[in-house]
Parts: structure tokens; C-alpha cells; sequence
């Protein structure tokens, strides 16, 4: 129990995901200039990370390492992610289209961001088992998105201040990352 | 000569990091020291030049529906020969850059190659612009990874060689341009600096 608290915490604030590993900078930068989107890009993301990891957890291990072909790993990941994004985009117009279009734009973006294939070829590199692979895909997700509202929080205010006309827009937002993973880079000291 | 353009607009004027910032991951990730910045940028420059040629090549058997999940896999494929090679030829560098190999595949300027210029022009172009963008990037990682390396230790050491060590940096390094914040604060800078520039120059 205490391994798998320590794992979701380890995912979600010290290794955050994009603020120490820089993964998932693109919706970073380009989602976060309204909260509202950047609350739904955050639910996209915990939810096909959720989903990822679980199915690409199952192809390593049952098909990937039982046939010694562990080097088509990056080929299938990334079939797997793209196949999945599309099942999950149906599923959710099937069944909730109040929610399909608060996140319908934001899902196919994601089958190329590299958080969705980062935190799958994370896992597999840690050999996580099933359950551990599923706090740990959570735990990234849950730090994406903080890190998302938060980032989107501050923007909203930035953008009535008045910054050098060359800093403003993406130079500002960088500045603010870097403020922010400082802030985030206090958490080191709870491993 | 329109060969020439091809290359050159990749390094200045479509810039992957500085002008479109495009593949912003790996960029910061592997800027902390030069060798990283060396090796990231010439297997992400060998990907985008073979598929590049690759999708050119094939650019009218194509079905439009289905040419996003083409060109992914046969950049997957190249990004296996780069891991597969680094894994057994340089082994330190392999683990240096850790995830970051793999990532290759989802870098945007790859696939934002693949999309925008090899699969509307011929082989040799696509071939030329790879190298271009290619070379641009590189570029675009080793000004990045020089400033965070010279700040942040105080020295400058290229594949072992030590080129040269400053007087008070090296006793006492700005430390945070090694860790991740200091990634985000170089680039903010160097991206202010070049719209700076950029709006000197047009008024």
C-alpha cells in the first residue's frame, strides 16, 4: 500500500510530469489560456493515460515479451495509443455527448502527445505490475492536469498585466513554467 | 540554388524551436549538456531525412484517409533503428537520453514535416528539407544546451575534451540551469531575444 502511495505521489508532484520531465508541452502551452479548456484537456488525459498504460501494460507483457520482439515496442505503443484514442472518442459520443463535446476536439490531439506514449514506456521501464501501472499512469495524470489548472489560472491573470512587448504571449508562459517548476522542485525533498 | 533555400529556410527562417516551437519535449529534456544536445539532434535529423525521403517516395500511393498513420509508422520504424543502433554502439548516450529516444515519435516536427513538405514534393527536396530542419534543430539544441551547461557548471566539457572552465562559475555554478526551471528560463529568454530582433528589424 505504502509503495503505490509513494508511486502516485513520486508520478504526480516530484516527477511532475511536465514541469521536471517536459513531457505533454505542446497542449501545456496551447491549452492553457482558459481554465475551462484546461480542465477538460486534463480529464482527456487522465483518462487516456488511464486507459494506455492498462493496454499497453497488457501487450508487453503478454504478447511482446512471451515472442521475443520487445524491439517492436515503439511500433505498437504507438498503434495501440492512436487506435485507442479513436475506440475511446466513440465510446464517449456514444454515451455522453454533453462530455463528447466539451472534450471532442481535444482527444485526437492527444494521440500524439508524448506524455500518452511517455508514461507507457515509463512503465514499462519501471516493469510496474498491472495495479502499480495504473497509479502510476493516475498519478502522472493528476499532475498534468494540476500543473495544466494552474498554469491556465496564472495566464488568465498575466494577460491583463502589461510585459515587455517582446516577452509577451509564449516567452511570459515560459517564465512562468520555470516559476513554477521551481515551486514544483520543493517536492524533490519528500523522496 | 533552390535546392540551397531549402536548407538554409529550415535553419533560420522556419526555425523547428525558435520560430515555429515545435518539439519542445526533448528539447528541454536533453539540453542539460552538449553531448546530449549532439546525439538528440543527429538522430532526430536522421529520422526526418529517412522518412522524409521514405514518404516522399511513396507520397502517390497514399490514400489521403490514411496517410497520418502511414507516415507514423514508418517514422516508429526509424526511431527503432536509431534506439536499437544507440543501444549498441553508445551505450552511455543511450542511457543519457533515456525515454527521450523513443519520444522521437511523437515529435511534432517530424510529423509536421511528413505532412506539410515530404508529401507534396518530390524525394530530393524532402531529402533536402530533413537535413535543413534537421540541422536547425540541432543548432537550436546545442545554443540551448551550451548556455545551460556553461551556467550551470561552470565549464564546458565536449565528449570528454574539457574546452574551457570559467574563474568563479565553476567554484560556484548557477546551479538551476541544470535543473528543469532553468530549461524554461533559457528558452523564454532566447525566444524574447529573437522577437526582439525580429521587431527591430521590421520597423
Amino acid at each position: 500500500m505504502n509503495g503505490l502511495v509513494s508511486i502516485f505521489i513520486t508520478m504526480a508532484l516530484i516527477n511532475n510530469f511536465i514541469l521536471s520531465k517536459f513531457l505533454g508541452l505542446c497542449p501545456f502551452f496551447g491549452v492553457s489560456k482558459r481554465l475551462g479548456n484546461a480542465v477538460s484537456m486534463g480529464i482527456a488525459v487522465i483518462i487516456v493515460m488511464f486507459f494506455a498504460s492498462i493496454a499497453t501494460w497488457a501487450l508487453y507483457s503478454y504478447i511482446l515479451v512471451p515472442f521475443h520482439i520487445e524491439y517492436m515496442q515503439i511500433v505498437l505503443y504507438i498503434l495501440v495509443i492512436a487506435s485507442l484514442v479513436q475506440i475511446i472518442e466513440m465510446a464517449i459520443r456514444r454515451t455522453n455527448i454533453a462530455l463528447y463535446n466539451a472534450l471532442g476536439i481535444y482527444l485526437p490531439l492527444i494521440t500524439t502527445n508524448c506524455a500518452v506514449l511517455g508514461i507507457a514506456l515509463i512503465n514499462t521501464q519501471e516493469n510496474y505490475s498491472l495495479i502499480e501501472t495504473m497509479i502510476s499512469s493516475l498519478g502522472a495524470g493528476a499532475g498534468f492536469t494540476l500543473a495544466l489548472i494552474i498554469m491556465s489560472g496564472i495566464r488568465e491573470k498575466l494577460e491583463l498585466c502589461k510585459a515587455p512587448r517582446s516577452l509577451r504571449g509564449l516567452p511570459i508562459a515560459f517564465v512562468t513554467a520555470a516559476l513554477l517548476g521551481l515551486a514544483f522542485f520543493a517536492f524533490g525533498g519528500m523522496g | 540554388m533552390s535546392l540551397f533555400k531549402e536548407f538554409k529556410k529550415g535553419i533560420i527562417d522556419l526555425n523547428p524551436t525558435f520560430v515555429l516551437v515545435l518539439g519542445l519535449c526533448p528539447t528541454l529534456a536533453v539540453s542539460t549538456s552538449i553531448d546530449n544536445a549532439i546525439g538528440m539532434g543527429i538522430s532526430a535529423t536522421f529520422v526526418l531525412v529517412c522518412s522524409n525521403a521514405i514518404i516522399s517516395a511513396i507520397r502517390k500511393f497514399v490514400p489521403r484517409m490514411v496517410r497520418i498513420p502511414t507516415f507514423i509508422v514508418i517514422i516508429a520504424t526509424f526511431v527503432t533503428i536509431v534506439q536499437i543502433t544507440l543501444q549498441a554502439y553508445l551505450p552511455p548516450l543511450y542511457e543519457a537520453l533515456g525515454i527521450y529516444v523513443p519520444l522521437i515519435v511523437v515529435n511534432c516536427i517530424i510529423l509536421g514535416r511528413a505532412e506539410a513538405f515530404a508529401s507534396k514534393n518530390p524525394v530530393l527536396n524532402s531529402i533536402v528539407d530533413g537535413i535543413g530542419i534537421g540541422t536547425g534543430f540541432t543548432f537550436a539544441l546545442i545554443l540551448i544546451s551550451f548556455l545551460r551547461e556553461v551556467l550551470g557548471t561552470g565549464r564546458l566539457v565536449i565528449f570528454g575534451h574539457k574546452i574551457f572552465e570559467l574563474p568563479v562559475l565553476s567554484k560556484h555554478p548557477l546551479l538551476i540551469f541544470i535543473l528543469p526551471p532553468g530549461a524554461f528560463l533559457v528558452i523564454a529568454l532566447i525566444l524574447g531575444l529573437f522577437r526582439h530582433t525580429g521587431m527591430m528589424r521590421s520597423e
